[in-house]
């Protein structure tokens, strides 16, 4: 067996078996009781040469419709944005990707430090003390934040605005069931948490409310309001943020808001089918030593020399076992490279001019489809999203956008029965004022 | 720029320079006061970095000379399979039908990624002998969860509600109880015994009628196979609870035992580990768990499956325990994972574990004459040493890691398991030439020397490092956590 990945010579093999005392391999797994041995080769398919491969897997890719050939107004949690080319250079560098966690800090001052960066950008962008190293992504790093409210608050009791992203709602329902922990759903009113619902919900038995700003829907929640419902029962605010829209936006650290989660996916990293993105998760310096996951922090070497190192890791798996604050180990290191990269490229005005020109081109094609009568729903304040009510069938409208070389936006009757035929529109800054006019002009036509 | 030769980049900004080239502004530039309530305008701007665009590379070029990876040199951290990560697996990754398309696109026009999704399924079902397989979870941390909430509902959907406690061996990654308190359970520990196995008496003795599961890794931390895993396997059915294979060694026993054939229940993968992932430094990862039939119920939704030669999302799941992680699991971690194993082939992976294997022996056999061997017998793809003879000597376990770092090798991974006295754990994998190996040793030998005739040359390591031993608790006592002009 000759491999590119595999070094091993069959001289080198007798040598170390000779070394090792055995005389073949096999010697080696008679540790393995014989009635659960596997005999002969897995059924699977045979290894194909470098070229081979490439050509199949490149042919697979191309039965996939990608967003680099259409214009694309599907946002829902995952888009479509600029990013800058150098990303992909700075995360190809193998020193990045070929290392693991840095657990030996003398040898690791590049990933410790470019983390360090990346918790003091999303520090910025959210407006609070501290920022972790990343978690899995904005669903999962939103359901630990409920969690954490629980443990903090000795509360079993979760709401939860029905204006969240569903699938984060999934997964928060998911972390509930394990740590026995009741959710409970706030409606939504107009596009927006219904606030005179909210206040009817909440109690002193509330760990925490979560939120998501802009919301689904692409709506701006009225923060200042909410917050006043929610400390007023001592409860936790938990905010979900895109923090591209944070550039603009007023940051959920100064509208009061104990922790902040959400993913850094619109920051230099690709849909990818929906993963791997980047979680991110930030509290106040009240919350620092329950946060869950890697910490870096910044402290100096025998010569006094600044460095960095993992720290606070009492909180943590790998040392606290049972009692950790959450069993997360591994999280998105190279995205969070990836995202502080696009970070540092876009910068103090670049992050403020792309999170303005999202909230003007969709602004723009709210505009225009209402000259076609095609009216957004739940008119109010919105960033790069709206939502608008079809003027056919969901699926003859999408059908007619593809063949016209356009992905259209999210299905909303998909989750949401009530709004069936709506569709969540997405406009980021890298769609065109052609492409909007083109994605208008094929929604005007489909009048039925 | 006191004490410190690497800038911060926010330390490097200057007001006027940028980074980017954002597309042309095609439409009218409406004022954002006419759109947006003015409580919700950011007043003030964030202080990101002011760079131009070879600041940028030179830093994170900087930066990454200050890191150590595979690609720099040897890196045998235990438990973590630090293998060679194949170039190819990046550039399929990269091809635009995987990596720019989005999880909400008809299904229709992305069934180049769902057939790969299902053919990775398929390929995992064979290689741990599972019934099915989901690729939902992020990483292996995530998975156990997955797994465990599986487990629970199972228990549950038997009307079997005091089913409260895991049980863990005392070797077992910190992760598995962390996991398993996760999933709602208590962790019952059970020890080891001499030979480092799993104490057959103390697993009858903690195993009872509230016992859900036993979580296992096989081999164990130790780097030994749990020969005993039939009988394990038996106590811990007859007793009801269900077997968790924890994945993280599989690099061990490709082609040579698969967890559903040895009694397991449920497995979790982590396909940044055996399956080349990368390691991203630190994430991210793939967790797939594999489950026996009379699980398949419970799994995440939605699950990947085919009718007629096309491929769809089954959401039709009433029983399972719903979604762990949004869409459908890191899409591109599974890709470069697909890619490896198609890479290897069935030949391929099966010279994968034996060659893993050989290595390991071997380095074990060479350096047992210098250290501890705590378990002398053949070890699998991974094996521990204690530094107890050197620490008589005054040279502790963690001097010899950052001693380590002066040759240029990433240390091994250190004091795990816990039941091993300054324990240093080994993992070569099979990438490593004997060559690389031969170099290691001699370091090693060299060090075992210097700590009887030099050892404050161990003590005050690393010699050669761009940055001496830190200050960890200084770093905890009064954290910094974020850069403050």
């Amino acid at each position: 067996m000759k491999h590119r990945y595999l070094p091993m010579t069959e001289q080198d093999k007798k040598e170390m078996l000779s070394d090792i005392g055995v005389s073949t391999v096999d010697e080696l797994f008679h540790d393995i009781p014989e009635s659960v041995r596997f005999k002969g080769e897995y059924k699977i398919k045979p290894a194909k040469s470098e070229s081979s491969l490439l050509k199949e897997l490149t042919r697979l890719a191309a039965k996939n419709a990608d967003l680099k050939s259409y214009a694309s107004f599907l946002g829902a949690g995952v888009y479509d944005h600029y990013t800058p080319i150098i990303v992909d250079h700075v995360i190809s560098r193998s020193e990045f990707y070929t290392a693991y966690t840095p657990y030996q800090p003398e040898i690791s001052q590049g990933e410790l430090q470019a983390i360090f960066e990346f918790q003091t950008m999303i520090c910025e962008l959210t407006g609070m003390d501290v920022a972790n190293s990343s978690m899995y992504d904005g669903g999962t790093a939103l359901a630990e934040a409920a969690m954490l409210s629980t443990g903090q608050t000795r509360r079993k009791k979760i709401l939860l605005s029905s204006a969240v992203h569903p699938e984060s709602r999934d997964v928060i329902n998911t972390y509930a069931k394990g740590h026995y922990v009741d959710v409970i759903e706030v409606p939504y009113k107009d596009g927006i948490t219904d606030t005179a619902a909210l206040k009817e919900l909440i109690s002193e038995d509330i760990a925490g409310v979560v939120v998501q700003y802009p919301n689904f829907f692409g709506r701006v929640e009225p923060l200042k309001e909410i917050e006043e419902i929610v400390h007023a029962h001592k409860a936790m605010f938990i905010v979900s943020s895109n923090p591209l829209a944070l550039g603009a936006l007023t940051p959920p650290g100064k509208l009061g808001a104990d922790i902040v989660a959400g993913d850094a996916q619109v920051f230099g990293i690709p849909a990818a089918f929906g993963g791997p993105h980047c979680g991110y998760f930030a509290v106040t310096n009240k919350l620092v030593r329950k946060v869950p996951g890697r910490l870096v922090g910044q402290t100096v070497d025998d010569n006094g020399k600044r460095g960095f190192v993992l720290t606070l890791q009492a909180r943590e798996q790998h040392i606290r076992r049972d009692k950790a604050t959450s069993n997360i180990c591994s999280n998105q290191a190279l995205n969070a490279l990836a995202a502080s990269v696009a970070m540092t490229a876009l910068g103090k005005t670049g992050v403020k001019e792309m999170a303005i020109r999202n909230i003007q081109k969709a602004h723009y094609a709210k505009k225009s489809l209402q000259e076609k009568g095609i009216e957004a729903v739940f008119d109010g304040p919105t960033f790069n999203e709206f939502v608008i009510k079809l003027p056919a069938a969901y699926k003859t409208v999408n059908d007619r956008l593809f063949q016209k070389d356009i992905i259209g936006g999210f299905d909303l009757g998909r989750v949401y029965p009530e709004l069936e035929d709506h569709m969540l529109v997405a406009v980021t800054e890298l769609r065109t004022k052609d492409e909007i006019d083109a994605f208008v002009q094929e929604l005007g036509d489909s009048h039925e | 720029m006191n004490n410190q030769d690497q800038s911060l980049i926010f330390e490097i900004s200057t007001p006027g320079r940028i980074g980017f080239s954002l597309p042309e502004m095609d439409v009218e530039a409406v004022s954002i006061e006419d759109i947006l309530p003015a409580e919700y305008i950011r007043e003030e701007a964030a202080e990101l970095p002011e760079v131009s665009e070879l600041d940028i590379m030179r830093h994170y070029t900087a930066l990454s000379h200050r890191n150590h990876g595979v690609d720099s040199g040897f890196y045998p951290l235990g438990s973590c399979t630090m293998k060679y990560n194949p170039k190819i697996n990046e550039n399929v990754a990269r091809i635009n039908g995987f990596a720019h398309i989005h999880p909400y696109q008809d299904e229709a026009v992305v069934q180049g990624a769902l057939e790969l999704m299902y053919d990775l399924q398929e390929h995992l079902i064979e290689i741990t002998g599972m019934d099915q397989v989901t690729l939902q979870p992020a990483a292996g941390a995530h998975g156990e969860w997955t797994g465990l909430m599986m487990i629970r509902a199972f228990h549950e959907a038997n009307g079997d509600s005091a089913r409260t406690k895991v049980i863990v061996p005392d070797s077992a990654h910190g992760t598995n109880p962390a996991s398993a308190t996760v999933a709602g359970f208590e962790t019952v520990t059970v020890k080891s015994n001499e030979y480092g196995l799993v104490d057959l008496e103390d697993l009858k003795r903690v195993v009872g009628p509230d016992t859900a599961a036993l979580m296992l890794t096989n081999p164990n931390t130790l780097g030994l196979f749990e020969e005993n895993i039939l009988e394990m396997a038996e106590i811990i059915h007859s007793a009801g609870g269900k077997l968790y294979y924890d994945g993280a060694n599989l690099n061990a026993v490709l082609s040579k035992a698969r967890p559903g054939d040895m009694g397991f229940d449920v497995v979790h993968l982590n396909l940044h580990k055996t399956f080349t992932g990368p390691h991203g430094g630190g994430g991210p990862g793939s967790g797939p768990v594999g489950v026996k039939s009379e699980l398949i119920r419970f799994l995440p939704k939605p699950l990947v499956a085919e009718k007629d030669g096309t491929f769809f999302l089954d959401y039709d799941r009433p029983e399972s325990i719903g979604r762990v992680k949004p869409y459908y699991g890191n899409f591109g971690i599974n890709v470069r994972a697909y890619t490896y194993i198609r890479s290897m082939g069935p030949d391929g992976l099966k010279a994968v574990t034996e060659n893993a294997v050989i290595n390991a022996n071997y380095m074990m056999r060479r350096l047992a004459p210098f250290y501890d061997l705590p378990f002398d017998r053949h070890c699998k793809h991974e094996f521990v040493l204690s530094g107890k003879r050197q620490k008589k000597l005054g040279v502790r376990t963690l001097d010899i890691a950052k001693r380590l770092l002066d040759f240029g090798y990433h240390p091994p991974t250190i004091y795990f398991p816990l039941n091993v006295e300054e324990c240093m754990m080994i993992e070569p994998t099979e990438t490593e030439s004997k060559e690389t190996l031969d170099a290691f040793i001699e370091a090693m030998i060299q060090i075992a020397k210097e700590a009887e005739e030099t050892p404050e040359i161990v003590q005050e390591a690393p010699h050669t490092t761009v940055i001496k031993r830190l200050d960890e608790t200084l770093a905890a006592r009064k954290p910094v956590l974020r850069y403050q002009a």
